[in-house]
């Protein structure tokens, strides 16, 4: 088998942010390997640094110890290489969906009627093609996100960085978008890493997931999704959802969330 | 059913209207007729009736017309709180530019804003002469205010927007442009609108020591000749003149919080 450089790698990451009152270990030797065109999932409880860990791809955080690499190189900053969705649309008001889908290019001194003519062809292929001089209260909350997702991919990123973005919907919406999203993903080849506490939206869509301890965040299982009856490559996660293997992930990785109700 | 609930409505708005309307010209019937029927002292308190003559009778006069006086100082108003503004939110952006000056300055803000200007009138005449001494007291009454406010908004710019335009690359010049002006529009404009106010209390402050001008001018030079009806026209005029400001606040206001919600 030939060796596949990993688009991302993590390598013994320490964090630690100190404060006034003293330290907090927010991760601890974390190491994490993503290939090309995979999509990968990370699921833990809240306050695991799984969040933290986006932020040190994204380049907007740095590790106390330990290499981020993006492509084989270092990440010295935020780079266009990675788009980064967050869990509120977070559309700016006073900005049409246009203008806020152009957000990224106009900050990366992009070519402006290049941009337009792409973010155009976006929003018109999620739905949206009504909605680009309307303002952001006047749209659902899935067409906000799925204008998120459009100013995400409006700067073309190989890395895509999904921090929880369905957690803000209601479950209809949720599980529709979720299944167009990872379509979206994975017809355009895209490497996805998608952090988030809801494990069978992790199942359904990811390729791999990665199961996180307790504060300070480690590895403690990682599992390779994979579904017999689904005849061709991967299924839709909607469906991936009724399959026969989809409640046995489940139920290994709840135990191993070990979560408790109560105290 | 949905009719009904409209016309309710709108007799309900028409009766607000009508009993201000109501309030407003019992006001003025009781200023009339209480003077003239001697209940209270007219040299105190003058009458409406005496005011609009008055009116009239600066209106045509060329060194004291009622228009200059009020034009001197609606333009003094003006410069004071477009100064201000302009002040009030460079300051403010350079603080949160620099967190290691706003943490220097800061104690110095809060007393000069507990500070009570009017004290400054004398010194600033003494220092800056009659014209240029009613622009700094407009500006002092309202410029700290608006950097308190102003940079407060600043800080409380949305995090998540800031780390949104981060992951795009943007740096510290871009997220003050693209993020923190641009969302607090709304904090700018609710500024502006104590800004404006004060700036008027400012000027008229200014002009009491100062002017040869302006509508303060005048309340002072009538009071000191004992012209209560030249006074009462002044501010009657001062009075109009906040309605305006305000007004136009309000249409600004409309205009451009639209999108902000």
């Amino acid at each position: 088998m030939t060796h596949i450089a990993p688009k991302v790698e993590l390598r013994n990451i320490d964090l630690r942010y100190f404060t006034f009152d003293g330290e907090t270990e927010a991760l601890s030797d974390f190491s994490l390997a993503v290939l090309p065109g995979e999509f990968v999932a990370i699921v833990g409880q809240s306050g695991c640094g799984k969040s933290t860990l986006l932020s040190l791809i994204a380049g907007i955080l740095e590790p106390t110890d330990g290499d981020v690499l993006v492509n084989g190189a270092q990440v010295e900053g935020p780079s266009p290489l990675c788009g980064y969705m967050l869990q509120q649309d977070h559309l700016f008001e006073w900005r049409t969906i246009l203008d806020n889908v152009l957000l990224g290019a106009e900050i990366q001194g992009l070519d402006p009627g290049a941009a337009a003519t792409r973010a155009e062809s976006l929003l018109r292929g999620y739905g949206l093609g009504d909605f680009l001089s309307h303002f952001p209260h006047q749209l659902s909350g899935g067409m906000r996100q799925r204008a998120a997702l459009a100013r995400t991919l409006c700067t073309d990123p190989e890395i895509l960085l999904l921090d929880e973005p369905f957690s803000a919907l209601d479950f209809q919406t949720r599980l529709a978008l979720s299944d167009e999203v990872a379509e979206i993903l994975r017809r355009e080849g895209k490497t996805v890493i998608l952090v988030t506490h809801d494990i069978s939206e992790a199942v359904s869509m990811a390729d791999r997931v990665i199961v996180m301890t307790k504060r300070p965040g480690q590895v403690k299982a990682v599992h390779d999704i994979s579904f017999k009856d689904s005849g061709n490559g991967r299924p839709r996660p909607f469906e991936a959802r009724s399959q026969q293997e989809f409640q046995q992930y489940f139920d290994r990785i709840w135990g191993e969330l070990d979560i408790h109700v109560g105290n | 059913m949905y009719v009904a609930f409209l016309q309710r409505l709108k007799r309900r708005r028409r009766l607000i209207l009508l009993s201000q309307f109501v309030l407003l010209v019992l006001f003025f019937a009781i200023w009339e007729v209480a003077p003239r029927a001697h209940w209270i002292n007219p040299v105190l308190t003058s009458y409406p009736s005496a005011i609009w003559t008055t009116f009239f009778e600066l209106l045509g006069d060329p060194d004291n017309g009622i228009l200059q006086h009020s034009w001197v100082t609606l333009q003094e108003t003006i410069v004071g709180f477009t100064l201000s503004m302009l002040l009030g939110v460079g300051v403010a952006i350079m603080m949160w530019w620099w967190d290691f000056f706003y943490r220097v300055i800061d104690p110095f803000m809060v007393v000069a804003n507990a500070l009570p200007k009017i004290a400054l009138v004398p010194i600033f005449y003494i220092w800056l002469g009659d014209v240029a001494s009613i622009y700094a007291m407009a500006v002092a009454i309202a410029v700290f205010i608006t950097i308190l406010m102003v940079y407060s908004g600043f800080r409380e710019t949305d995090a998540n927007k800031v780390k949104l335009v981060r992951t795009l690359g943007a740096n510290k010049w871009q997220i003050l442009r693209k993020v923190v002006l641009p969302s607090n529009v709304p904090v700018m404009v609710a500024a502006l609108k104590i800004n404006v106010g004060l700036a008027l209390v400012g000027v008229i402050v200014g002009e009491f020591q100062a002017a040869k001008a302006g509508l303060g001018y005048l309340i002072i030079f009538g009071s000191q000749v004992f012209q209560m009806t030249l006074v009462m026209t002044a501010v009657t005029m001062l009075a109009i003149i906040s309605t305006i400001m305000y007004l136009a606040i309000m249409y600004l206001e409309n205009t451009v919080m639209r999108h902000h919600r």
